[in-house]
């Protein structure tokens, strides 16, 4: 049993009753004569908790709904995900926020938190009704998908949030400096001929939110950090005692600029995957907790719009079905993450951004059990059995993974178990 | 011989020479009566054009005429294309109608890439958005060496919009390849930074590079790019990297001018200097059609016939050659009736 927030880090016992953890330790066991599950040589932990999932719906059901979005989110571990407003019609009011949270009450497979726009529409110019949606549950706010460029709109958002204890994220993207982008600038966007967006694009305006951030004594959270400027200014941010915060996906911690040499489009992300040097300072950044959290941008496509010439292809990648096992592959296998600090980052950092007092642990005797099991060393290959997720986008397609979800429990009922999702 | 020609970076320098080699014979049926040899008989050779290109898709048309191979010519315009047919779905008709060979022109870098991985048909890239040409520097390669017998040492400035310039990557990593001094001359905007890694100098200054030069190859500037600020007119471009009558008298007596076209007359070279008998632009034209026919040849027939047995006999049969596939249809023809 791996819990951050309890310290613990060893094998337990841990008895569910109805939906809570009744008894952790030896004793656990001796007190149960209901369902057994032996856990040997598993990794019993806090479900993990995402920031920045696309779940498509309402609008693009041709790609996720949130069933699905939160079926494959179960199957890899999750108990909680943050759900992006850039649906259709754009959760930028109450209404858009109820419906997904009904949906996903429906399917009863994660909880799953609404994310309401910062500007109508997405449109960058006018704030939205950001005290009725916090009414109404949304603890984090992005035009994700868009940057809110107006120095003068974001400074307001910063703000006006600070009255209901939300978070302001950004996705951090300088329109001029991006126009026309189809992959990192960089040695392999001159060799492919491919429109190079800088990583300036990105630090240029994590700069600039920073500042405001200072000025307005808001709370900021920098998601899908994607350079290795970026993670500077946010040590030093933080540093500075800023209310900050920042996320890195689970591509940008694995694959780099030069993967894209076969013009794969489950390779084109938003924003682009960077070099080698960018690569290792995310890594870095996520050891030392300049980086808070791993959020996988899970971004499902059908597959006739990623099987198109590079640049007509939408960005994005699947990532909830893969996340946990590429951190365990690529950061914890290597020694770069413990085993106790890669859950902190994919549960109980995220959990405390958002303020998921349910989710990301501690497991100890009250608390809701909301719980992930999973094999660490489990060897699998990307793709060697179906997505639960409706799309099949995924960047890491036909990579060898170390790690595999064999059972996600969300208060006390499992939604996966054996690997099998239960509904 | 590789199954796909995608980026000019898949052929070894041996590779470059072959074609070059195999093209000189190709040349040469060029100046026949009946400019017609048999080896691609019964071969498809599909052009799938997704961008205007009146001289490359000619060049390719003629090419596999030339080599007696059916050749189709599938232009997006009126097509089903137009009427919204993914890349894909073309891909899997064509490949359902038994092409054997692709040539794709399109605005995308890396179509030609997507697309070899739908089709078993052998893919040429006639040039793929800002990515490559590299049908065009094989053809510029062998428009060289009629001048100058060996690539090794020899001096080349490609001058201009080298950002956007498929033709320019292309023709840099297969003149560094073989062994030649690449200079790329340019506003600092159109030159990417990391063009030194391609094994190349960059130079801004084309008054100072000229006098040094073998070869001195305009590329084809885009209006386009004015607009989009790359530099700040056209007229300031023209005076600092154009080539004019003037900067001509600064290029060693022997040094050659070439060009992609089409041309800007005016902009990028000078109207009577595209006409000077230096500027070696229509060589490059007529140098494409035996280039491609050599490519075709190489690719889609070239091995697999001398590798058999049959293709032993059909060379001592052969009458009056050593080699069928370089026999005109015609004479064949002829000689067989004789």
């Amino acid at each position: 049993m791996v819990d951050p927030l309890a310290g613990h880090d060893g094998v337990a016992d841990l008895l569910v009753e109805d939906e809570t953890i009744s008894a952790v330790g030896k004793a656990a066991a001796a007190g149960s004569g209901g369902d057994v599950l032996d856990c040997d040589g598993l990794i019993l932990a806090p479900g993990l908790v995402d920031l920045h999932a696309h779940l498509r719906e309402p609008g693009f059901e041709h790609k996720e709904t949130i069933e699905t979005g939160t079926r494959a989110a179960a199957a890899g571990g999750y108990t909680a995900v943050c759900a992006m407003p850039n649906t259709d019609p754009v959760a930028d009011n109450a209404a858009v926020v109820m419906e997904v949270r009904n949906l996903a009450d429906k399917a009863g497979l994660t909880d799953v938190l609404p994310a309401g726009a910062i500007t109508r529409g997405l449109a960058g110019e006018s704030l939205t009704d950001i005290a009725e949606m916090a009414e109404a549950g949304v603890r984090l706010f992005t035009d994700d998908g868009h940057c809110v460029g107006s120095s003068r709109v974001m400074r307001l958002a910063l703000e006006y949030a600070k009255a209901f204890d939300v978070v302001i994220c950004q996705h951090a993207q300088d329109a001029g400096l991006s126009e026309g982008w189809q992959m990192h600038e960089g040695y392999y966007s001159a060799l492919l001929g491919l429109t190079g967006m800088p990583s300036e694009a990105e630090s240029i305006v994590v700069a600039r939110d920073l500042a405001l951030a200072r000025l307005t004594a808001g709370r900021l959270h920098v998601t899908h950090v994607s350079a290795a400027q970026s993670v500077d200014l946010i040590r030093q941010g933080k540093e500075r005692g800023l209310r900050l915060t920042a996320d890195v996906t689970p591509h940008h911690l694995a694959l780099l600029d030069e993967d894209l040499v076969t013009y794969d489009t489950s390779l084109r992300v938003n924003p682009p995957l960077r070099s080698a040097e960018d690569r290792e300072s995310l890594r870095a950044g996520l050891a030392g907790r300049v980086l808070d959290a791993v959020a996988t941008d899970h971004a499902p496509h059908a597959a006739e719009d990623k099987e198109q010439e590079f640049d007509q292809a939408p960005p994005g990648t699947i990532g909830l079905e893969t996340s946990l096992a590429v951190v365990l592959t690529e950061l914890v296998e290597p020694g770069r993450l413990s085993l106790t600090e890669a859950i902190d980052r994919l549960s109980v950092r995220p959990a405390a951004i958002v303020g998921l007092d349910e989710h990301g642990g501690p497991l100890t005797p009250g608390r809701p059990a909301n719980l992930a099991v999973f094999d660490p060393a489990a060897q699998w290959t990307v793709g060697d059995r179906p997505f639960f997720s409706m799309a099949r986008n995924s960047a890491f397609m036909g990579r060898t993974l170390h790690g595999r979800v064999l059972h996600t429990m969300l208060r006390g009922t499992f939604t996966v178990r054996e690997g099998e999702p239960t509904r | 011989m590789i199954k796909h020609l995608l980026s000019i970076n898949q052929l070894s320098r041996e590779d470059v020479l072959r074609v070059l080699d195999t093209a000189e014979s190709f040349r040469e049926v060029g100046t026949r009566v009946i400019k017609k040899v048999p080896a691609l008989r019964g071969r498809t050779v599909v052009n799938l054009f997704y961008e205007n290109s009146t001289r490359t898709r000619i060049s390719f048309e003629i090419a596999a005429k030339r080599l007696s191979a059916d050749v189709i010519n599938f232009s997006t315009s009126g097509s089903s294309v137009a009427k919204g047919e993914s890349l894909k779905d073309t891909a899997l008709t064509l490949q359902a109608m038994g092409a054997d060979a692709i040539v794709i022109r399109h605005s995308s870098s890396g179509a030609p890439h997507t697309l070899s991985r739908w089709v078993t048909a052998s893919v040429l890239n006639a040039g793929d958005g800002t990515h490559e040409h590299p049908t065009q520097a094989l053809l510029d390669l062998f428009t060289i060496r009629e001048h100058f017998p060996s690539f090794e040492g020899q001096r080349i400035a490609i001058v201009g919009d080298v950002r956007h310039s498929r033709v320019a990557r292309s023709l840099t990593f297969a003149m560094t390849k073989m062994g030649a001094q690449v200079t790329l001359v340019g506003p600092p905007t159109l030159i990417p930074p990391e063009a030194p890694a391609w094994g190349a100098e960059v130079s801004h200054d084309l008054d100072e590079v000229l006098p040094k030069l073998d070869v001195c190859y305009m590329l084809r500037v885009q209006r386009e790019r004015q607009r989009q600020q790359f530099f700040p007119s056209v007229r300031e471009y023209s005076r600092l990297w154009g080539l004019s009558r003037a900067r001509v008298d600064a290029l060693a007596d022997n040094a050659l001018i070439m060009h992609p076209g089409p041309m800007n007359r005016g902009v990028e070279i000078a109207s009577d200097v595209a006409d000077l008998p230096r500027a070696v632009i229509t060589d490059q034209v007529t140098n494409g059609i035996a280039v491609r026919m050599s490519l075709l040849y190489l690719m889609l027939g070239g091995d697999a016939r001398r590798g058999t047995d049959a293709a032993d006999e059909a060379v001592e049969d052969a009458p009056g050659g050593s080699d069928p596939v370089l026999e005109s249809a015609g004479e064949t023809e002829g000689a067989s009736r004789g």
